[in-house]
């Protein structure tokens, strides 16, 4: 059980603000992904959470309990670490049982529990290896062993997944998943690989330069970003971003089409459009709203990407489903689904009806 | 990569032949002290240089044992190298310790200083050194010279100490201290257990030098009962003339201990210790 709360936290390093006006509720049992680009805070942060790095100002509670203060030791909180950070003289079942060794459990207690999250983990065999005889996706589970024996009121994860391979990582993913589902434990993980936060996640958390830029649900965050980075950040490819500005009847692409875009609210004056690839079709020449030559034509099988490039706008992305047969110097139309456009003011941020 | 080919006997040859070399020119002294101390005192001016004793004999390491103050000089030097070294580790690791982890005040200007300490030959400082010791009425004893060891190999020692607690990963005492140890208990229960080879490096290195110190203990010390082995071995010229066989029996007597410590500590210099530990 665990409700986490931070309150206008911040974080100097002497005058160098690196955290501010981080206001953030957790509710028990929630999935949580702080997403960011690298140096955004993201981990400083979860270090804050776990105790590993001091808060400068602001309160960070636990079950309105404040926590600021309290040693690590004493938040009841697990945290797996990127490195693993494994003992390396103590072998696996000693290395999962250590928190309860510290707290002095009764040794039975201690080796019933060790092996029953050995199997739920598929270590069993492998209790009595040290660290250097495992395998990196063993040296994970064991790493993740270590936090789920304490049944701790929350996890922290701190990138667990990035020093692994592409395909141990889905793998990984999916067991981290059933992790929380069947712990039903307030989680908060950090990655910057959106597909993780995007798939793993309840809530996202975007930071980028100490700030929170948006709290959502991954569909959230996708479908109405609050501003252009959250817009660029999260999707794949990555939105396309247009100079445009407001007209009589819609907003003016520049050096383009004008396209009549209802329900975009308010008079602010209007700098970028933004359409994601997979919300642009491709048409005959001429047809559509724009015009453009392809540049590079990609074919994944269930998808196609094509570069075109649009005379006097610049270049745009599309993300055709199937495989479509259009080929390099070929001349084609595009045109952009206007109930998924997005509208962006001079600083970024997402104008709405 | 190239192929590997089947190097050539002759580089072999050379390469075996280098070593050898290099092992019998640094073991040959080790060898003529056993050989003057296992030759008979009639043998030793007149058979010369020979590389093979035309007798061998006992008796000067029984002289040493059984008519000298060796084992006094001894005693003394175990008591005083073994306290230094356990000292100086203790201090060294701590300080270490700290330098490798905390950020403080003054951290950089400890450093430096602790540097320049190690800038001055000791021939400069003999004389103040000498004067304060004899000030807290310390001269002659034990004391003087451990106390005086411990502050000349602190500075090496904690820099050797800081480079092996650099080469931990930070991670893992944070991981101790999540998993509900202080920071003390992760010290203890996670970080010393993969410094033992550092500590037995460290004391290893100060041992050694307290070993075979002559220059303070020659200063500090007159009395004989005080006396250190190596100022003891001076003991065996006298006026008139060199017990080279009884001196070099007492060198080879003194060579057992420094083996026997490296033996002992050996098995913690093995290196390696903290693969595992994180992403490798």
């Amino acid at each position: 059980m665990a409700r986490i709360a931070l309150k206008d936290v911040y974080k100097k390093y002497g005058a160098v603000e690196v955290l501010r006006d981080i206001d953030l509720d957790i509710a028990d049992g929630e999935f949580i992904v702080l997403v960011g680009p690298s140096g955004c805070g993201k981990s400083t942060l979860l270090r804050m959470i776990a105790g590993l790095e001091p808060i400068t100002g602001g309160e960070f509670t636990i079950d309105g309990e404040r926590m600021n203060e309290i040693a690590p030791r004493d938040r009841d909180i697990a945290m797996v670490f990127q490195s693993y950070a494994l003992y390396p003289h103590m072998d696996v079942g000693r290395n999962m049982g250590f928190s309860m060794e510290i707290r002095r459990s009764p040794a039975a207690d201690r080796t019933e529990r060790v092996a029953g999250a050995a199997r739920t983990l598929g270590l069993d065999r492998l209790l009595d290896r040290l660290p250097k005889a495992l395998s990196g996706g063993q040296r994970q589970r064991v790493a993740m062993g270590r936090a789920i024996i304490r049944d701790p009121r929350a996890f922290l994860f701190d990138e667990p997944l990035s020093n692994l391979d592409a395909a141990l990582r889905v793998e990984m993913r999916l067991e981290i998943a059933r992790l929380h589902q069947r712990l039903a434990a307030t989680m908060i993980y950090v990655t910057h690989d959106q597909v993780e936060a995007l798939t793993l996640a309840d809530r996202i958390v975007v930071l980028e330069g100490g700030i929170i830029q948006q709290v959502g649900t991954p569909l959230d965050l996708y479908e109405r970003p609050a501003n252009r980075f959250v817009a660029q950040f999260i999707g794949s490819p990555t939105m396309n971003i247009l100079p445009a500005e407001r007209s009589d009847n819609g907003i003016a692409i520049r050096g383009g089409p004008t396209l009549d875009l209802p329900g975009i609210g308010g008079t602010g004056e209007v700098a970028n459009l933004g359409v994601r690839p997979e919300h642009i079709d491709i048409t005959a020449p001429g047809q559509g709203d724009l015009t453009g030559v392809a540049d590079v034509v990609e074919h994944l099988g269930s998808d196609t990407n094509i570069y075109v490039d649009v005379q006097g706008v610049g270049p745009v992305m599309v993300r055709a489903r199937g495989n479509v047969p259009v080929k390099p110097r070929e001349s084609v139309g595009l045109r952009l689904l206007r109930e998924h456009a997005h509208v962006f003011a001079s600083d970024g941020v997402a104008l709405r009806a | 990569m190239a192929v590997l080919r089947k190097p050539s006997p002759l580089r072999v040859a050379g390469k075996y032949g280098a070593l050898a070399f290099y092992v019998a020119f640094a073991l040959f002294p080790l060898y003529w002290l056993l050989k003057i101390a296992l030759t008979p005192d009639q043998l030793i001016y007149s058979e010369g240089t020979k590389l093979w004793p035309g007798a061998a004999t006992l008796e000067n390491f029984r002289i040493v044992l059984f008519q000298s103050d060796f084992l006094a000089y001894f005693r003394n030097s175990v008591f005083v190298s073994l306290t230094t070294a356990a000292a100086t580790t203790l201090i060294a690791a701590g300080a270490g310790y700290a330098f490798s982890r905390f950020h403080f005040r003054g951290k950089r200007a400890l450093v430096a200083v602790m540097l320049v300490t190690q800038m001055f030959p000791l021939l400069m400082i003999i004389a103040p050194i000498y004067k304060i010791v004899a000030a807290i009425g310390l001269l002659n004893s034990l004391t003087s010279l451990i106390i005086v060891y411990t502050a000349f190999n602190i500075p090496f020692a904690t820099f050797l100490m800081q480079s092996f607690f650099d080469g931990i990963p930070k991670d893992l005492e944070e991981a101790a201290m999540m998993d509900g140890c202080t920071r003390f208990q992760a010290l203890r229960k996670v970080i010393v257990p993969l410094t033992l080879p550092g500590l037995g490096a460290t004391l290893g290195f100060v041992f050694t030098a307290a070993w075979s110190e002559l220059l303070f203990a020659l200063m500090l010390i007159n009395s004989n009962d005080t006396m250190t082995f190596p100022v003891g071995l001076l003991t065996f010229v006298s006026k008139f003339s060199v017990d080279w066989g009884q001196m070099m029996a007492a060198g080879v007597l003194a060579l057992v201990p420094s083996c026997l410590f490296f033996v002992f500590i050996q098995r913690y210099l093995v290196q390696g210790l903290t693969s595992g530990a994180v992403k490798g």
